[in-house]
């Protein structure tokens, strides 16, 4: 094996060696050199891919020495990079570990993390003395650590007998039963723990049962041990410096979070705002009560969700969806004024059970007419997948569609109401309908539009929340007294109302979500209790009107 | 005294009559005491209907009399179920622990019996502890206090932080409503300690009455609600004849003016309040020994507008009229959603009663509230020749719960 020609055989002489996994490491390992300087960078990038994937102490020393060598600027950073998570590593030196855990700085992303998460790991050790090793904390017992997780922490490293179960303990007195006795106690006598374990520890003296920690004595075992943490890294200097990096990468990480928190917290703002603001119409301007207002959403949705039926392109069915919606749930909107709601202006809590008859035969008749399971309403291609800035901080395309969609509708309710004619005559009839009247607008015919306007832009948003969310016939319910609260802590009447109030819904819950990860329906819960006693301090809202526009 | 009360007020002589003929009628058709023309689960229907009369009876007297209409009293009525099944669920389960303990060759010690209980209950939501709010399931008349003092207290925080800011109309609705959703989502968490959406259940089986049969229990909680809606009817009644009822009958129609007038308009909305929902928690304790079960759908805001529905079909500010429209309703939808009913052919497709049934009800409400705003008990009026007052169709007063021109008796 030193270059020399071994001669020559015939072909059927010679056998291939078929070489084991330890030689193919060493035969890889002696190819990295080679690939790391590989004239094609695509090469070059692959195996710092496959490095990276399956780091190993050999790999070291080559991409050290084809750092200075490397031309391009984008893959020697990439090197200079996985140079530093394999030096943390697999260096023998401690010093040029805690540099390159040091420069490292606070970088958020997911492979450095997972690059120092092994330095700091740590297991548990019970001794009676204080361990050999790199300790991390001596564990307070019962503050740090449970009793019972204590107890198993010693009966596993085998310093104390288990612990009796009183399963065990029981089936163990029943097979020592004589006459009717246990040790000369009577069976009827035993029908408390203290008893048994009395029996139990006769037993015991007798050589009769197996041996078996009572709770004194494993109160005296926990007492005589102590319990520590220990890294799994010996070296002391590495695991604090790595612990260092790790808590300024979390201090990050924390911000980064308050961003993308934010960022949630907004969609969801939009997506209250969007169910609410036809509420704000017709309840917030013209105090009509419409329960209804849930099944319009519903409506908007199906219809989206028939013409995607009859339209399989999907960017066009949703711009053909949107203006549909608007026409099917505005036109349901003015019928039920014209037909019911025209007659209980003067009677808004009748308005309230008139439309809740409604809105049930409504549920019942989508329900009947599509069936119970969801429906899909499929978003356009180009919107899946999601705007990432980080590891940490990403929002999907169909939320800020959304999110683009409620300001569309804000700019455009605004300009509706303040610089059109139909506004002027809108806001007219509802802060004093005779006066209007008599300067020659019909106050029925704006009341029509005005319901319809409120209905319709409820269909629109149907199709926004069908684009996340399933449609199923009780979809709108879902969002009605959502939509109302979101109203009436806003400030009825206004616009911006809904919008403060949509903010701080969705802000508020999102908050007490990220407080309490594991559980949606308690921040809910949380939430309503909020709105209730903040309506005790602001009964009118957070925008409340003043003066003749309040209405009384 | 008592004889100008009935001179005065004959509707509640006939009312107490006819509930007392349909009691024993019931009875005599009973499997355990008659000749068993009706099967227990149909004496069960009708024994959860009169507890339904019953909390429609305090929802007549908050939103019929008084003017509040409020869509969360369905909450303290499943308040009330829950509180009582707690003891239910507990001291069954506590008597299946204890006979199963017994077989196993020792007698079983106190900790084993409160493990096998809080495990056989708790399983099905992955705990085996008892939660703090079980504390006192052991015991059936500490537990039935609770049934009724928890609502109470509930409503008595709840209506005065409502009503001290004077939220009313339809803002004090959406509250009320708030309120229901919010107790509802904290029952659906698993870790509520109530048993999450599975909620109680078997409530129907009485702890220590294993061996009586259904057919006697279901009669006997007939009665229980048959007696609990007439001493319920008998107060109520007596309540809305006097000042009492004249004042609430007046903050209804002009809150103001009662007022200036010195009336401590607030405290009387509170008492309502908190009065009203004892009475629901009533009706849930009789309620759902009779039912079964129990899970948090039972609060869902809609459960609580169907109760002002039944309210308004029956006809409001009358006491018959909410007994009548929450009989009327239930029993109606119990026959057409309980799908023996044949489907009418309507050419190429089936007209299905129970697909339609919801149809129908919600358009009957919106016709009842549009043309007939007496409701069903507007029927009697016709047959008396009383005419409604001449207010030039005026409601009765400028608040939002005042009763309609059509709606006031003379």
């Amino acid at each position: 094996m030193d270059g020399r020609a071994a001669g020559q055989a015939a072909k059927v002489d010679l056998t291939a060696l078929n070489p084991n996994a330890g030689v193919r490491g060493v035969i890889a390992a002696a190819l990295v050199p080679f690939t790391l300087s590989n004239p094609d960078p695509a090469r070059r990038a692959e195996a710092l891919t496959s490095i990276a994937r399956d780091p190993t102490a050999e790999t070291l020393a080559p991409l050290r020495a084809s750092i200075n060598r490397e031309p391009d600027p984008a893959i020697k950073a990439q090197k200079t990079r996985l140079e530093r998570f394999l030096t943390l590593r697999f260096d023998p030196d401690p010093a040029a570990r805690v540099a390159a855990i040091d420069a490292l700085g606070a970088d958020t992303a997911l492979d450095v993390r997972a690059a120092l998460n092994p330095l700091i790991a740590t297991t548990l050790v019970a001794a009676a003395s204080p361990p050999d090793g790199n300790i991390a904390r001596t564990l307070r017992l019962g503050r740090d650590i449970g009793e019972t997780a204590a107890y198993e922490l010693l009966v596993s490293a085998q310093l104390a007998p288990a612990r009796l179960t009183l399963e065990d303990q029981r089936v163990a007195l029943i097979a020592n039963i004589a006459d009717g006795k246990v040790v000369g106690v009577p069976v009827a006598d035993l029908n408390s723990q203290a008893a048994r374990d009395l029996v139990y520890t006769a037993l015991e003296e007798a050589g009769k049962v197996p041996t078996a920690a009572t709770d004194d004595e494993a109160r005296a075992a926990l007492a005589s041990h102590g319990f520590y943490e220990v890294f799994l890294e010996p070296d002391v200097t590495v695991t604090a410096a790595a612990h260092a990096a790790m808590d300024r990468i979390q201090a990050n990480v924390a911000v980064m979070q308050a961003a993308d928190l934010g960022l949630d917290a907004l969609s969801l703002a939009a997506i209250y705002f969007l169910a609410a603001i036809g509420l704000a119409i017709t309840f917030g301007v013209m105090g009509v009560i419409n329960m209804a207002h849930g099944e319009f959403i519903t409506i908007g949705a199906y219809t989206g969700f028939v013409v995607q039926l009859f339209v399989p392109d999907y960017t066009l069915s949703i711009l053909i969806a949107l203006p549909l919606a608007f026409a099917v749930t505005f036109a349901a909107g003015v019928a039920m004024e014209r037909l019911v709601i025209r007659h209980l202006y003067k009677r808004p809590l009748e308005t309230l059970l008139a439309t809740f008859g409604i809105s049930i035969a409504l549920q019942q008749i989508l329900k009947n007419v599509f069936g119970t399971q969801a429906r899909p309403l499929t978003a356009p291609g180009w919107l899946d997948g999601a705007l990432t800035f980080n590891d940490v901080v990403s929002i999907s395309y169909i939320r800020i569609a959304i999110f683009v969609l409620a300001l569309l509708f804000l700019c455009s309710f605004l300009y509706l109401m303040k610089r059109t004619r139909l506004g002027l005559e809108v806001r007219a009839v509802t802060q004093n309908p005779a006066m209007a009247a008599s300067m020659g607008i019909n106050p029925d015919r704006i009341n029509m539009l005005t319901f319809g306007l409120g209905s319709g832009i409820a269909g629109v948003a149907g199709v926004a929340i069908g684009l996340y969310a399933k449609v199923t016939s009780e979809m709108g319910a879902d969002y009605i007294v959502q939509s109302f609260m979101t109203v009436v802590v806003g400030g009825v009447g206004n616009v911006w109302g809904a919008l403060a109030g949509a903010s701080m819904i969705g802000g508020l819950q999102k908050l007490i979500e990220f407080l309490n990860p594991a559980n949606t329906l308690a921040a809910q819960t949380y939430m309503i209790l909020f709105i209730i006693l903040f309506i005790q301090v602001r009964p009118r809202g957070i925008i409340a009107l003043r003066g003749r526009a309040a209405g009384d | 005294m008592s004889r100008s009360f009935f001179a005065k007020h004959p509707s509640v002589l006939i009312f107490i009559a006819v509930l007392a003929i349909f009691t024993i009628m019931v009875t005599l058709a009973s499997d355990a005491y008659g000749f068993g023309w009706l099967s227990t689960s149909y004496i069960k229907t009708l024994g959860k209907t009169l507890s339904l009369c019953l909390v429609a009876l305090a929802m007549d007297l908050i939103w019929g009399y008084a003017g509040i209409l409020t869509l969360g009293h369905m909450a303290f009525f499943a308040l009330g179920g829950y509180l009582i099944g707690m003891w239910l669920m507990y001291a069954r389960t506590e008597e299946i622990v204890v006979q199963a303990l017994a077989h196993g060759g020792l007698p079983a010690t106190p900790e084993e019996i409160s493990q096998g209980i809080a495990s056989q209950i708790f399983g099905v939501v992955g705990t085996s502890d008892l939660p703090a709010i079980w504390s006192f399931a052991y015991s059936l008349p500490l537990q039935l206090a609770l049934a009724l003092a928890v609502p109470g207290l509930l409503a008595l925080v709840f209506g005065w932080l409502a009503f001290r800011s004077r939220v009313t109309g339809v803002y004090l609705s959406i509250l009320t409503q708030a309120m229901t959703l919010a107790l509802a989502l904290y029952l659906y968490q698993n870790d509520s300690g109530l048993r999450g959406n599975n909620g109680l259940s078997g409530l129907q089986n009485l702890p220590g009455l294993t061996e009586t049969s259904q057919d006697l229990v279901s009669i006997w909680f007939f009665w229980a609600s048959a007696l609990a809606l007439g001493l319920g009817y008998l107060t109520l009644a007596w309540a809305v004849s006097g000042k009492f009822g004249s004042v609430i009958r007046a903050i209804r129609d002009d809150e103001a003016r009662v007022r200036f007038l010195g009336y401590p308009v607030e405290l009387y909305k509170l008492f309502l309040f908190t009065l009203t929902a004892l009475i629901a928690a009533l009706a849930g304790v009789l309620y759902y020994p009779q039912a079964g079960i129990i899970n948090p759908a039972e609060l869902a805001p809609i459960a609580s507008i169907y109760l002002a529905v039944w309210v308004a079909i029956g006809g409001r500010g009358r006491l018959y009229g909410a007994v009548i429209g929450a009989a009327f309703v239930s029993l109606l939808s119990s026959v057409f959603t309980s799908g023996r009913l044949p489907n009418i052919p309507l050419g190429p497709v089936w007209l299905s009663w129970v697909d339609w049934w919801l149809v129908l009800l919600g358009a009957a409400f919106v016709a009842v509230t549009l043309f007939a705003p007496k409701g069903i008990s507007g029927v009697f009026d016709r047959y008396q020749r009383i005419a409604p007052p001449d207010r030039k169709g005026a409601p009765l007063g400028p608040a939002d719960g005042s009763l309609q021109k059509q709606e006031a008796q003379a």
